[in-house]
């Protein structure tokens, strides 16, 4: 039996109640600023996108419109939740839950600087494709459980393109985990010391930023919600906060994959060079500003390109992407194998 | 040890469930959806027992890719299920016949390996220690040296397979009209545009 006295001195508080404790303090640590990030991406969205179009952005709300991400949260949260009368109700409800539930779980293994890591898990790059790859359940029942056509039509074309890139992304994930040799991403980013994988790697690098743009289903990919032929898509029967689950989930999602960027080319939380001024400035604040940067070329991208016609972007996938990244991995294993550069 | 007991029970009382609610459940897509339950709580189950390699790649290659593909057949069929189920009793005996061989099979296996003089052997063999080898690196020094021949063998069928996938579903049309990016892009303006002066009131 517990003593109520000495239960606090018993196993089970050191045990179970004080690591349980402490995840769940790392994990408030890790959401807080993510999900404020994602409030504030939508307004940098709004704002570099009106800078792009010689518009101001949200400028009325607040200080140079800073308290817009606040007003917009509150009014999709006193929204009324509608569920279509022919829908399927649990798959409706839990689509969009999962959507921003997967967006959050994966940052489980982003490590943010030295050792500044939830889980340091020997697949955590693996873990990182697997979460990715299972965003496109809650896009694709969003779009059968709502029994719309418009709705199922954008599920499936996400599910085709989700999939399709999917294979590329593995590819030039591979290419990299031969040069670590190790699936920590932890070890991916001390690898990086020497010189960035972007440099010897650009070509990857191009090919993962693209496909990170069509996996986040963003524009030129934008095509699953396709305002112009299917009003927006599957999320078209969604309204208040399950509407406002996916459209927080897709950021946290373009977050996350800037910051797998950022682990996999751009050295992770290392300074660009190893010197006074530069290596002073904690690794946490290295690793914010680059996936910053690559979160402001998802933004240019956006107001820059038109959207691809559906036939370009499986041509792109499969018969550009695909060859090429193929190609890379046997290249990169022949350099590795024939300068005796595998890592031991 | 108390917590890893409550998660196996968990999952695996979860992996037993979705099964049979897999051919249970009335309509396929949730049918689907039970089955990539189970596939998740697998992987589970395999986290617990230290392969983590394996539980990722269950993950990446069924939940990911097989089972979208799945779910995206089942969605756009249009089958009446009620005449399904009607044939239910014609093909019971097949269908049991089918699994009882498989029940058989698996008796045998788990026979054969407890039975056999080998076991021991191989069983008191020495093992690294978990901390010293990844099981990613274990799997692969296992994969590519012992077994490479029927690695590359498996791969080559499953190349096969898709190829004759490929050949038996593609139709050639006439009359359709394709996108040639090659021929778009060697196009220039000095080729396909002509500036003509017309004179005022002359025409063409």
């Amino acid at each position: 039996m517990v003593n109520p006295e000495t239960w606090f001195e018993g196993v089970w508080w050191s045990d179970y109640v004080l690591p349980t404790g402490t995840i769940v303090f790392f994990i408030l640590c890790i959401v807080l600023p993510l999900l404020i990030s994602v409030a504030y991406l939508t307004l940098a969205e709004r704002k570099v996108i009106g800078w792009m179009q010689l518009r101001k952005g949200p400028n009325v709300v607040g200080p140079f419109g800073l308290l817009q991400p606040f007003a917009d949260g509150a009014k999709l949260f006193l929204k009324e939740t509608i569920i279509p009368a022919g829908s399927s109700r649990f798959l409706f409800i839990f689509a969009p839950m999962l959507t921003f539930i997967l967006s959050l779980v994966a940052w489980a293994v982003i490590p943010f600087d030295a050792g500044w890591v939830l889980a340091d898990i020997n697949v955590g790059i693996l873990y990182l494709f697997a979460i990715s790859s299972l965003g496109v359940y809650g896009i694709i029942i969003a779009g059968w459980a709502s029994n719309s056509k418009y709705a199922f039509l954008g599920a499936l074309r996400s599910a085709a393109q989700m999939v399709s890139y999917e294979v590329s992304m593995g590819f030039v994930i591979v290419s990299v985990l031969l040069i670590v040799g190790s699936l920590n991403l932890s070890d991916i980013v001390e690898k990086q010391k020497t010189v960035w994988f972007f440099i010897p790697m650009f070509p990857m690098f191009v090919i993962f930023f693209i496909s990170a743009l069509a996996e986040t289903n963003r524009a030129p990919f934008d095509l699953p919600e396709a305002e112009a032929e299917l009003v927006s898509g599957y999320n078209v029967e969604y309204s208040a906060m399950t509407f406002a689950l996916f459209f927080l989930g897709e950021y946290a999602n373009m977050i996350l994959m800037s910051g797998m960027t950022a682990v996999l080319f751009l050295g992770g939380w290392l300074p660009p060079v190893d010197i006074a001024p530069f290596n002073l400035i904690p690794g946490v604040i290295w690793f914010a500003l680059k996936i910053a940067f690559v979160l402001f070329c998802f933004l240019w991208v956006r107001a820059t390109f038109p959207r691809y016609r559906y036939d370009q972007l499986m041509r792109l996938g499969w018969k550009v992407f695909l060859p090429f990244t193929l190609f890379w991995v046997v290249a990169t294993a022949g350099v590795l194998v024939a300068f005796d550069w595998l890592p031991k | 040890m108390v917590v890893q007991a409550l998660a196996f029970y968990l999952f695996a009382a979860v992996t037993v469930a979705c099964g049979v609610m897999v051919i249970t459940a009335r309509n396929p897509v949730h049918a689907v959806l039970f089955l990539i339950l189970a596939f998740f709580n697998a992987a589970g189950l395999f986290v617990l027992q230290g392969a983590e390699f394996l539980a990722m790649i269950l993950v990446i290659v069924y939940v990911g890719a097989v089972a979208v593909l799945f779910l995206f057949v089942v969605m756009m069929l249009d089958v009446n299920f009620a005449e399904l189920r009607a044939g239910f009793a014609k093909y019971l005996p097949i269908g049991a016949v089918i699994s009882l061989i498989l029940l058989v099979e698996l008796v045998l296996l788990g026979a054969g390996w407890a039975f056999n003089s080998e076991t021991a052997v191989i069983a008191s063999s020495p093992t690294p220690p978990a901390a010293d080898v990844h099981n990613t690196e274990a799997l692969g020094m296992l994969l590519y040296t012992k077994y490479v021949y029927l690695f590359q063998g498996a791969g080559m069928i499953l190349l096969v397979a898709m190829v004759g996938a490929i050949v038996l579903t593609h139709r050639v049309r006439a009359g359709v009209k394709r996108q040639r990016i090659g021929d778009q892009v060697a196009r220039s303006s000095k080729d396909e545009v002509k500036v003509v002066k017309v004179q005022t009131g002359s025409g063409i």
